[in-house]
């Protein structure tokens, strides 16, 4: 495998106080050349290149991007308007990537947002950017107002005859919102329940019109692959998914934060080098790689990368790239006990399996670590990941919940065991 | 507790509103900031729903419907100031529990409560996408991370 170009094209040009990066300083480190590039490209030619980068979705699931614009109609006989929406909501445990990005440079955001829009030829252009992120909100309402002032959105962009208008939209707090057919319906003011699919959203989306959804990360990543070309943005990473990742690393570690790396680094290098190792005193003993709905990696396959396909080897994916760190003073039991909470709380209540199987199953886990748990508890939990599992709901907040459960019943059979053997919990939760 | 739930919108609420639907493709699609526009001046969506509805051409059951989903539009009273603590996995492994032990002390409220004086009113919330600074809490609109029981008292200080 040769070695990726140690390059940091989303973070290299950020202030090093936190500070977010102006407008004059973005166009002084190169920003918004790629638009200028973009701009004079047909918007075709720009999807194949973000095709031929092998650029993936940084939402979760890691949909190739340039496939999923290549879906988006286009020409005179496409409905209009058409849209393109960036999804910050950013609610999956564990997960602040996209808080980074927004925070140390919004311009970056909207030069990708502005070559999306222009390959897709969209008419408008939504930021769905979550309650709580306050600062994240002023600097980009500021960067917006920078924009539209020096003509870079609004009509006819630079001269080019691009158009693209661009809002703001805050929510108000519910992890639902960010599965994309859901904040659709949201950003309608209607209570946001899930929508079927088909149809697809490139045919029906927002207001029932052609519209493409991408993550804040994948649209940070356009300038990167139209200013580098797709091979040299393919050269970016360790492996064959395209470009660099921002990893993030929390839990009992000794400097939790976020990194820009080739995509494909590993786990060890992620906990050992950048998060500075584990707390004084305390064993890792595993994460979950990508935020809550991934399946838990124990300490032994570590040297496992994290892209797409590689973290599959060790029987998990890669999610939001932020791993959570799991130390051996932290109760496992206690840990699902706390995530399927969270997952209960937030299931919006359309389907039986994960209305009535989320409580249900914190119910037991709950019993468990207090003592309370008996024989055969352990199969009837195994038996929910099954029932909640894909194809049992309409969307993927129950199965992505039974990632961490189904894999830790697995990977620490013997803790549950021992809560209901010893009827206490042994790290005295 | 407040005596503004009766249900009529003053004329800077509707000037506000009315701003916002103008601003927006369709008007329905500034429900939810309709309602926080309710509530940064009141704290928590009373019966003025029915009117923000009617000015969103909206029913007011299908208002609610919205209202209901989010977990931060309150409609109930809330106190001068909301807490909100993180209960999400990061945060939980380093140190949740004793945080909400000293806030609950602290303050003598649980979780969902709010103080007798109505200074503080304690809600828990999901990951804040704060996590590199786990344990973390907001307070307002304010963001405090790395906490410990020590540095929670230094920060209530400032929200009189
Ligand atoms: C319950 C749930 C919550 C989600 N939350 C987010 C989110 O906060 N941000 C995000 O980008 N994607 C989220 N997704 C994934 C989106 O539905 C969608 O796949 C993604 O935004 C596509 O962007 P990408 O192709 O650029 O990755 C969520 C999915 C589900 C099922
Ligand atoms: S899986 Fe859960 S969150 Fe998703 S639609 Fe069904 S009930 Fe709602
Ligand atoms: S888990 Fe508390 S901020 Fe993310």
């Amino acid at each position: 495998m040769t070695e990726p170009l140690r390059e940091k094209p989303l973070t290299g040009h950020f202030r090093p106080d936190g500070q977010p990066v102006a407008l004059a300083a973005y166009r002084e480190a190169g920003g918004y050349r790629a638009l200028a590039k973009a701009l004079g490209q047909e918007p075709q030619e720009i999807t194949k290149t973000v095709i031929d980068s092998h650029l993936r979705g940084r939402g979760g699931a890691g949909f190739p991007t340039g496939t999923k614009w290549k879906f988006m109609p286009m020409g005179p006989e496409a409905r209009r308007p058409k849209y393109l929406t960036c999804n910050a909501d950013e609610m999956e445990p564990g997960t602040f990537k996209d808080r980074l990005l927004m925070e140390g440079s919004p311009h970056l955001l909207l030069e990708g947002m502005i070559i999306a829009g222009h390959a897709l030829q969209a008419d408008h252009a939504y930021i769905f950017l979550r309650w709580a992120y306050r600062r994240a909100a002023a600097i980009l309402e500021k960067a917006i107002r920078e924009a539209y002032d020096s003509g870079l959105l609004g009509k006819n962009i630079l001269g080019s005859g691009t158009s693209l208008d661009l809002h703001l939209h805050i929510s108000a707090g519910r992890y639902m919102c960010g599965e994309e057919k859901t904040m659709f319906t949201a950003l309608e003011g209607r209570r946001p329940l899930p929508r079927t699919a088909p149809p697809h959203v490139t045919t029906s989306g927002l207001w029932g019109k052609p519209t493409v959804n991408n993550n804040v990360e994948t649209l940070c990543n356009v300038p990167a692959v139209v200013g580098l070309g797709a091979e040299r943005y393919r050269q970016l990473s360790h492996t064959g998914d395209g470009g660099t990742k921002i990893y993030g690393v929390s839990g009992k570690v000794n400097r939790p934060g976020g990194w820009e790396l080739p995509m494909g680094t590993t786990m060890r290098e992620l906990l050992e080098e950048h998060a500075g190792g584990m707390q004084k005193g305390l064993a890792c003993r595993g994460a979950i790689p990508g935020g809550a709905s991934t399946e838990i990696v124990l300490e032994k396959d570590f040297d496992a990368r994290m892209d797409f396909n590689e973290l599959q080897k060790v029987g998990s994916r890669l999610g939001t790239g932020t791993m959570i760190v799991i130390d051996d003073r932290t109760c496992p039991v206690g840990l699902l006990l706390n995530l399927m909470l969270f997952f209960a709380r937030e299931s919006c209540g359309w389907c039986t399996p994960c209305r009535e199987g989320l409580p249900w199953i914190a119910r037991l886990l709950q019993a468990i670590e207090e003592g309370r748990g008996e024989p055969g508890d352990l199969e009837i939990l195994e038996e929910h990941v099954h029932l909640l599992g894909p194809g049992h709901t309409f969307c993927m907040l129950a199965p992505g919940a039974m990632e961490p459960l189904g894999s830790g019943l697995k990977h620490f059979r013997e803790d549950f065991e021992r809560h209901i053997r010893e009827k206490k919990c042994p790290w005295g939760g | 507790m407040t005596e503004m739930g009766h249900g009529r919108l003053t004329e800077e609420e509707r000037r506000e509103i009315a701003a916002e639907i103008a601003g927006s493709e369709y008007p329905r699609a500034a429900a939810s900031d309709a309602l926080k526009i309710v509530q940064r001046h009141r704290g928590w969506v009373g019966g003025e729903i029915v009117e923000v509805a009617a000015m969103l051409g909206m029913a007011p059951a299908e208002l609610e419907s919205v209202a209901t989903w989010y977990s931060l539009i309150f409609r109930e009273p809330v106190g001068r100031h909301v807490i909100l603590i993180c209960d999400s996995v990061s945060c939980w492994i380093t140190g949740y529990r004793a945080l909400l032990d000293h806030l609950t002390g602290r303050l003598g409220i649980g979780l969902g409560g709010t103080t007798a004086d109505a200074r503080f009113t304690l809600l828990p919330v999901a990951c804040l996408g704060a996590c590199e600074q786990a344990p973390a809490m907001m307070v307002d609109e304010d963001l405090h991370g790395d906490l410990t029981p020590e540095k929670i008292d230094a920060i209530l200080e400032q929200y009189p």
